[in-house]
């Protein structure tokens, strides 16, 4: 078959709530297995503004460290109570929130893991194509051998461990994004 | 596992003056390439697709293909009505079978409904705007919807948007994933619009227009437009069990 022209990106806009007519940040149910989590943060722009009108989406493996899709042949269990997307609008204060699972590690390579980390991307008016990054855990020892943050210049690796803490007994990871300037967030390009 | 990444003559560049918003909310660091292990190659489409196919089981149609009526008032919105239908592909040209299509815009009078939207152009209580469907077997989605009106914006003086329809879609993969808009043909306000001008080629800017079909159009109801949509694939194939590669190299 012949090679197709990739269709052009374009800007989310600031409307796309239209979009969001049902709740899509709770990703665990009382059924899912794994470690209870809830990952949160703030967006910030080049003058350390709030951004109130980004979308936040992740993907993320279950507890296993399976993902729920067909390209993942490994037999580690599938969770029926787990899908691993998100989706979150942030509110007037830039403030994003999933209640999800801490997912399990998953392969780099055949003989490389990678540690537990949830993808995810930003969507935002002024940005005409999304922006990819990862969240990784920053009490998680698995993540010195990590490859992917290996690839990470060191200095600018801290701006993708999102910072653990315990509020009211819940575990609560702060991952905040910066669009850019002074500790921009990594974005990759894949 | 290391690819060509974004392809620079097709998506804009993250910093595109004209357009203002990208200034402050642009990365300054250079993107880091990453290779597509695991995370990359998987995505949300297939699990969001089958979950959707279960929960209205083919009604997904009757609900939310049609924008004309599925603010469910039991009254049709106000405007011209338009057929929008199209194929999803991949790279190679082959259909996307039962992908995700979701898309959201304006009223005929340019409005959103939406709390930020202060253009004083009228709310049409019978129109809510969003819609979503699957692809059938062919690739093929279909909505019938009310052509989006232009609408003003702050970016520059006298600034309109040209009349567009935004475009959700997850496709295979965590790669696959594009946010989009479709215009229309022969719109003045295109060439005006730094939006649309950040697409960095005529070439590629054309594959953000739809054509007018006849073929689509029916004979008393609705103009037809046809837009196709070519999402990224994967590089890498499906993932082999981990467990039986770390045994053949022990
Ligand atoms: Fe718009």
């Amino acid at each position: 078959m012949s090679g197709r022209a990739l269709t052009p990106s374009q800007t989310v806009g600031p409307f796309f709530h239209i979009m969001l007519r049902e709740p899509m940040n709770a990703l665990a149910t009382p059924q899912t297995a794994g470690t209870r989590i809830r990952i949160e943060g703030v967006v910030y722009d080049g003058d350390r503004a709030v951004v109130p009108d980004a979308m936040v989406e992740i993907w993320q493996a279950n507890a296993a460290g399976r993902y729920r899709h067909p390209a993942d042949l490994r037999p580690a269990p599938l969770d029926p109570a787990f899908v691993g997307f998100g989706r979150c609008g942030t509110d007037e204060r830039g403030f994003y929130s999933f209640d999800t699972i801490k997912p399990g590690p998953v392969p780099f390579d055949a003989q490389r893991v990678q540690a537990p980390h949830i993808s995810m991307l930003v969507f935002a008016r002024g940005l005409l194509d999304h922006l990819r990054t990862r969240a990784y855990f920053d009490d998680e020892r698995a993540n010195a051998d990590d490859p992917v943050l290996h690839l990470v210049p060191q200095q600018r690796r801290p701006t993708l461990l999102a910072e653990h803490r315990t509020d009211a007994g819940r575990v609560v990871y702060r991952f905040d994004i910066v669009l850019q300037g002074d500790r921009e967030t990594v974005f990759f390009d894949l | 596992m290391d690819g060509p990444g974004r392809d620079p003559s097709t998506f804009p560049p993250y910093l595109y003056e004209a357009y203002r918003a990208t200034v402050r909310r642009s990365p300054k660091q250079p993107l880091i390439p990453l290779p597509q292990t695991l995370s990359e190659i998987t995505g949300p489409g297939p699990a969001i697709s089958a979950a959707l196919h279960q929960t209205v089981q083919g009604a997904v149609g009757a609900e939310d293909t049609d924008l004309t009526t599925n603010m469910g008032t039991g009254t049709e919105a106000m405007g011209e009505r338009i057929i929008v239908t199209g194929r999803v592909l991949d790279e190679h040209g082959a259909p996307l079978v039962g992908t995700l299509v979701e898309i959201w815009q304006t009223n005929a009078a340019g409005r959103y409904r939406h709390r930020v939207d202060q253009h004083h152009a009228p709310l049409d209580p019978n129109f809510l705007g969003y819609g979503r469907c699957l692809t059938d077997t062919n690739g093929v989605y279909r909505f019938v919807t009310i052509r989006p009106g232009a609408y003003p914006w702050q970016n520059h003086p006298n600034a309109w948007r040209p009349a567009h329809i935004h475009f959700s879609l997850f496709g295979p993969s965590w790669v696959s994933r594009l946010v989009t808009q479709m215009y229309f043909p022969g719109d003045p306000l295109q060439p005006l619009d730094p939006i649309f001008n950040s697409v960095p080629t005529g070439a590629a800017q054309a594959r953000l227009v739809a054509q007018y079909a006849h073929d689509v159009t029916q004979e008393g109801y609705a103009l037809g437009f046809r837009f196709d949509i070519v999402l990224r694939g994967p590089r890498a194939t499906p993932f082999e069990p981990f467990e039986a590669a770390q045994r053949a190299t022990r």
